[in-house]
């Protein structure tokens, strides 16, 4: 299931591009499990943000170094103590909130942070993985590339999990994004769609 | 590290200043020298520079060995050098020992041209900020407007931050290592412990031994044995000395039954025979007086507001001297302030001095920070 490293990017580009469609020029942006950097560089190349990415992994800090990307060494799980109340304007949780033990707590946290939160997932409910498990394996796709051996996600869910997730603490939704392979999803999202894009606030705010 | 990745033979240059200083304390010095060191070449419009601080007792002395036989190089030539993290084919790094400090600039130990005699009690107490204001002399005197970056660990961490202070337009970058945006009460009283050390030394004479022939030897001796404990992790001791002997059995008696007790004896008595008391407790007093954050309510994001520079905080996790949640409060100032930083906490063994240790990971951090440092 190995998809050439060309369309993974231009897909990549359309997943960062759908994301720079709702956040503001000049923005103050915290990514949480920001990886070597690379949407924190599209955003700043694409809209001038100011951007910070929070991560743990020293091979991924030391690539954002490399980058020029603002990076801040830390263990998401232990939350945002170190940060303001709503001192940013958007924070990010992009494909990272599928590997956090504290679910719950991380997204109260960046509720608190930002004046706006997105979080993106892969659709645990897309179908090539529902295939997958009716023939009898664990899916492993593009957004989902791990082995169920290696894999650092813990909490797999699908759209319709996430929405009652949001209902059942008072996140107020404003908008919702289902992509496959970077172009937007209108039928049947929770059975086509492979990744997830939610924007929302504390409902307080 | 191969020969090729040395700076080489290197001399030391003294620069004099005829300009009175006027000290946070309000002291005035009349006149004062630098003793410097440079690696590398100043590039036509000046902008390669890289001023290195260093800490408690460092010198000037970076990198590089003073002849051919000399055994040791200076104190940071792990990380200095052609090809090395602060590449000296492409920058030009100083070193520069602190005013009041023991090793060429003018300090306690130095003479006073007012009386002929050395300095000793009288060399006034210096800060962070006074290191700061004489560098920047140095600066002018090698025809440096801004500095591409200035670094440093522990208390050298600590004037990288104050350069970005006192002179924000002169400073692009400040890597900020193993520092701490001030001392803890538990920073202070270690350090009061090693100065009592000091000043109860029977031939420490009020700090005016030098005209007695004497060295208060004891006094600098056991500070250094209490500073090394610090420095270093209880894993670190554990894994290096752990409760080996010195010899194949205990002998019951005070001498030197442990590993240890060796190391810290050593460490203690080289540091005696090489370094002056009071330079010792005016260090340690700039380490105990720096607080930017003092002048504004003890808000240290107003305290870095004037700040224009870049940002790398580095910590290392098992410091507990200068501890990772100290640096946060850094990067958390900095944040506040929306300054571009980025903050590397650092797993290392080695606790406070790890920051002196050539890690792969710790120095490809550095060096990929400053490859983007123009």
């Amino acid at each position: 299931m190995s998809t050439p490293n060309f369309i993974q990017a231009a897909t990549e580009r359309r997943d960062f591009a759908a994301i720079a469609r709702w956040i503001a020029p000049k923005s103050k942006v915290l990514d949480l499990g920001c990886g070597d950097g690379s949407l924190l560089g599209y955003l700043r190349g694409a809209l001038d943000i100011t951007g910070y990415g929070i991560e743990k992994d020293d091979a991924n800090v030391l690539a954002c170094v490399k980058n020029g990307i603002n990076v801040i060494q830390m263990d998401l799980e232990a939350g945002l103590s170190g940060f303001e109340a709503q001192s940013f304007d958007v924070v990010i949780l992009s494909q990272t909130l599928q590997a956090v033990y504290h679910t719950e707590h991380i997204v109260q946290e960046m509720l608190r942070v930002g004046k706006e939160v997105i979080v993106t997932f892969p659709n645990f409910g897309y179908w090539k993985h529902r295939l997958s498990i009716v023939i009898g394996n664990m899916p492993v796709s593009r957004n989902l590339p791990y082995q169920w051996y290696d894999t650092p996600n813990v909490h797999m869910c699908t759209i319709h999990d996430f929405d009652d997730f949001c209902a059942g603490h008072s996140i107020h939704i404003r908008e919702r994004l289902i992509l496959t392979d970077g172009k937007p999803v209108n039928l049947l999202p929770n059975l086509l769609g492979s990744l997830a894009m939610y924007r929302f606030a504390n409902t307080l705010a | 590290m191969s020969e090729s990745s040395s700076v080489g033979v290197v001399s030391p240059k003294t620069a004099h200043f005829s300009e009175p200083l006027t000290l946070k304390s309000g002291a005035v010095l009349p006149a004062f020298d630098l003793i410097y060191e440079t690696y590398g070449k100043l590039n036509a419009d000046s902008s390669n520079a890289i001023l290195v601080c260093h800490a408690l007792s460092g010198t000037h002395h970076l990198a590089g060995k003073y002849s051919e036989e000399d055994k040791y190089p200076g104190w940071w030539d792990n990380i200095i050098g052609p090809g090395k993290p602060l590449d000296t084919d492409r920058f030009f790094i100083i070193g520069v020992n602190n005013l009041g400090g023991c090793h060429g600039s003018t300090g306690p130990m130095s003479i006073n041209p007012a009386t002929n005699q050395p300095w000793g009690s009288s060399f006034p107490v210096v800060t962070v900020e006074d290191w700061v204001a004489a560098q920047a002399r140095l600066a002018n005197h090698l025809g440096i407007n801004a500095f591409a970056a200035v670094m440093g660990g522990s208390l050298g961490g600590m004037q990288a931050l104050q350069w970005t202070l006192s002179y924000p337009a002169r400073v692009r970058h400040a890597l900020v290592i193993a520092a701490a945006p001030n001392l803890t009460a538990q920073n202070i009283a270690f350090n009061e412990v090693a100065r009592q050390a000091i000043l109860t030394d029977p031939e420490f004479y009020g700090g005016d031994f030098y005209a007695h022939d004497v060295v208060p030897r004891r006094g600098l001796r056991l500070a250094r044995m209490l500073g090394h404990i610090t420095y270093l992790s209880d894993d670190a001791m554990g894994e290096k000395f752990g409760r080996k002997l010195k010899h194949d059995e205990v002998e019951y008696s005070f001498d030197v039954e442990f590993e240890m007790e060796s190391y810290l004896r050593y460490q203690g008595d080289k540091f005696a025979g090489e370094f002056d008391a009071n330079t010792y407790l005016r260090m340690t007093r700039a380490l105990d007086y720096f607080d930017p954050a003092l002048a504004f309510d003890g808000d240290l994001s107003a305290a870095l507001k004037v700040a224009q520079a870049e940002f790398l905080i580095v910590s290392f996790t098992s410091d507990w001297r200068f501890s990772p949640a100290r640096s946060r409060e850094i990067v958390k100032a900095l944040l506040e302030n929306e300054r571009r930083v980025s903050y590397a906490e650092l797993t290392a063994q080695h606790g406070h001095d790890a920051f002196l240790m050539p890690d792969d990971h710790y120095h490809a951090v550095i060096r990929a920070y400053l490859e983007r440092v123009a």
